[in-house]
């Protein structure tokens, strides 16, 4: 909305009269009426955001062999001394890469990038709903950590991971991935916020590995010493990699997983509403004040 | 189908930033202590001050990038401290503070801040064009950002700041890092901007850019004013002009002192080391022909005499205290 449209919509306009679409190149720019909205911002930083993803291929390229190299070493270095009952290791692997590729990915960098490079104090003085950028910040991120997921998925087809089940299971398996990634996408724009620097970022990403390590994600939880198990065994990581799994991989896995289907799905995603939440606030007040 | 810009203005007389006892502190430093400070209408007013002035934090307070402790902060005439989301729709902010997207193209970040600042689809991709054209940077608005020269991503990060039509513009810093030939440009593209209109604040320490581009200069240091005017007004107050002659042999110097002391209003000044003495003059021309006249008349041999007129750097070391 601008004063150049109402001027064209109010005076009827003849075939003589310039239209919008030929107006004179060099237009005086008039003030917008009204501020952007919710949506129009979050999108618009949304796309700047993966733009930028898809034209550096240093995250393009590096974050995509980084995932690939880890599934290869875990699943020909590590799997065979890895005992999973009666799945594959692959099969046991595969899911829970997808389920928290959140938690790897770039978020907390890309964040503190933007923070410290001065954007985030452009996009603060400007007329926008601010809680907008972080919500547009997290629809990115969400995307990039799918982008993993998706590549995590296709190399795991190609070393032999199969899915159990049918293609409905499947694709519920993926809507959860997608919950999982949005709720983890807070978790490290929380960090980055606080973090500042990419570099001190980077460093920062890494307090999460202990929660991707104990849990069932790389083994089963049955392997690890007795003190340890009721940690791993109650922690969101477990639950989002366990529903997965349950989903891709049929019912004879619940005797390794503990639990049943329904059990790890719904703990799942009280799980991802409680973290995404929390941290999404987290991250606005952090972002308030910045 | 004019700019509305002019019609933006705050009603008459009333200043485009007013600051009343304004202070902000970082534990035990007080960027801002007590800052008063008033921006005119439709002028460019230069703060100016070394590091660690408060200059930047005064930015930012205007900017409602943080809120001070205390005193007050009006904006085109809004309560920045009551209402900063209506400030936020009368101000652009360019310099250190602000960002450039290196992944994009130039007209995609020209878009982007554009479509920020309220306007849709078309209507950005308008003032996308208008601002490139504005900025010289037509030619390469396709192109990534991240192969523009120092001075190119500057003019962008000025065009950013103005696709909103902001009836304000913050510059903090605009031409630092930039060589002398790049700053010169960015000076023009200042210029052309005020010659609209705008009402501009920019903060520099480089007393020439406050010199250059300011028609009303804020001097501020340890977080509060310690002098305004403008540039003339301001050099009047370091004093008059001075006769200055640096003598080839330094032996030379008494004698020179003696001819030039009759001809000043003050004391001569000597810098022995430098063999270098100056003197306070009124009617510096006149004044200037006679030193010329005396010296020659002895047969000194002189490295360089000249008539100098006081620098707002004079001014600044004057006020702030700092050594010379």
């Amino acid at each position: 909305m601008n004063t150049i449209t109402d001027h064209h919509t109010a005076v009827p306009t003849s075939d003589l009269e310039p239209s919008p679409g030929t107006a004179p190149r060099r237009t005086i720019i008039t003030a917008p009426v009204n501020p952007p909205t919710v949506f129009a911002t979050a999108n618009t930083y949304a796309a700047r955001t993966v733009r930028k993803f898809m034209r550096t291929p240093q995250l393009l390229v590096v974050s995509s062999l980084t995932s690939i190299m880890f599934l290869l070493i875990f699943r020909y270095v590590f799997g065979g001394a890895i005992q999973t009952g009666g799945i594959a290791y692959v099969d046991f692997l595969i899911p829970a890469l997808a389920a928290v590729s959140g938690l790897f990915a770039g978020g907390a960098v890309g964040v503190a990038e933007d923070a410290d490079s001065g954007m985030f104090d452009r996009l603060r003085s400007l007329p926008i709903p601010r809680s907008a950028v972080l919500l547009g910040r997290s629809m990115a991120d969400t995307a990039l950590i799918m982008w993993g997921t998706f590549v995590s998925i296709a190399v795991g087809f190609i070393v032999g991971f199969r899915v159990h089940t049918g293609i409905g299971t499947a694709l519920a398996a993926l809507a959860l991935c997608v919950l999982f990634a949005a709720a983890l996408s807070w978790v490290m724009i929380f960090l980055g916020l606080v973090s500042g620097t990419a570099q001190a970022a980077q460093g920062i990403s890494f307090a999460v590995f202990p929660l991707i390590f104990v849990s069932s994600a790389y083994v089963p939880v049955k392997s690890m010493p007795g003190w340890m198990q009721p940690i791993a065994d109650n922690q969101p990581v477990t639950a989002m990699v366990g529903a997965v799994r349950a989903l891709v991989l049929g019912g004879d896995t619940q005797a390794l997983l503990g639990h049943s289907t329904t059990w790890l799905v719904s703990h799942s995603i009280v799980w991802s509403v409680v973290i995404g939440g929390l941290f999404a606030t987290l991250a606005s007040r952090r972002f308030a004040k910045l | 189908m004019r700019s509305t810009r002019t019609t933006h203005q705050p009603p008459s007389g009333a200043p485009a930033i007013e600051a009343l006892g304004l202070t902000k502190r970082y534990g035990g430093t007080h960027a801002l202590a007590g800052l008063d400070l008033i921006a005119p209408a439709g002028k460019v007013t230069a703060v100016l001050g070394p590091n660690g002035a408060g200059k930047t934090t005064f930015v930012k307070a205007v900017a409602t990038l943080l809120s001070p402790d205390s005193g007050q902060l009006r904006v085109a005439g809004i309560d920045a401290l009551a209402d900063p989301g209506r400030v936020r729709r009368s101000i652009g902010l360019a310099g250190q503070n602000a960002a450039v997207e290196p992944a994009l193209t130039g007209r995609e970040n020209l878009v982007m801040v554009a479509r920020f600042f309220g306007h849709d689809r078309t209507a950005a991709q308008e003032a996308a064009v208008s601002v490139l054209d504005e900025i010289d940077l037509t030619a390469d608005a396709d192109r990534p950002v991240k192969g523009y020269s120092g001075g190119m991503r500057r003019r962008l990060d000025l065009g950013a700041s103005l696709v909103g039509a902001p009836k304000i513009l913050l510059l903090d810093e605009p031409t630092t890092g930039l060589d002398p030939r790049t700053r010169m440009e960015l000076w023009d593209s200042i210029r052309a901007l005020v010659s609209r209109g705008t009402d501009v604040l920019l903060t520099t320490q480089y007393l020439e850019e406050a010199d250059q581009l300011a028609d009303h200069v804020v001097i501020i240091d340890h977080g509060r004013t310690i002098a305004n005017g403008t540039p003339t007004e301001l050099k009047a107050r370091a004093g008059r002009d001075m006769v200055e002659v640096r003598v080839a042999n330094g032996a030379d110097l008494a004698t020179v002192t003696a001819i030039l002391a009759p001809l000043g209003s003050e004391e001569p000044r000597i810098d022995e080391p430098g063999r270098r003495v100056a003197v306070p003059v009124i009617d510096g021309t006149g004044r200037l022909a006679d030193a010329v006249r005396s010296i020659s008349d002895r047969g000194i041999e002189l490295d360089d005499i000249g008539l100098r007129r006081p620098t707002l750097d004079e001014v600044f070391l004057t006020l702030t205290g700092a050594a010379a």
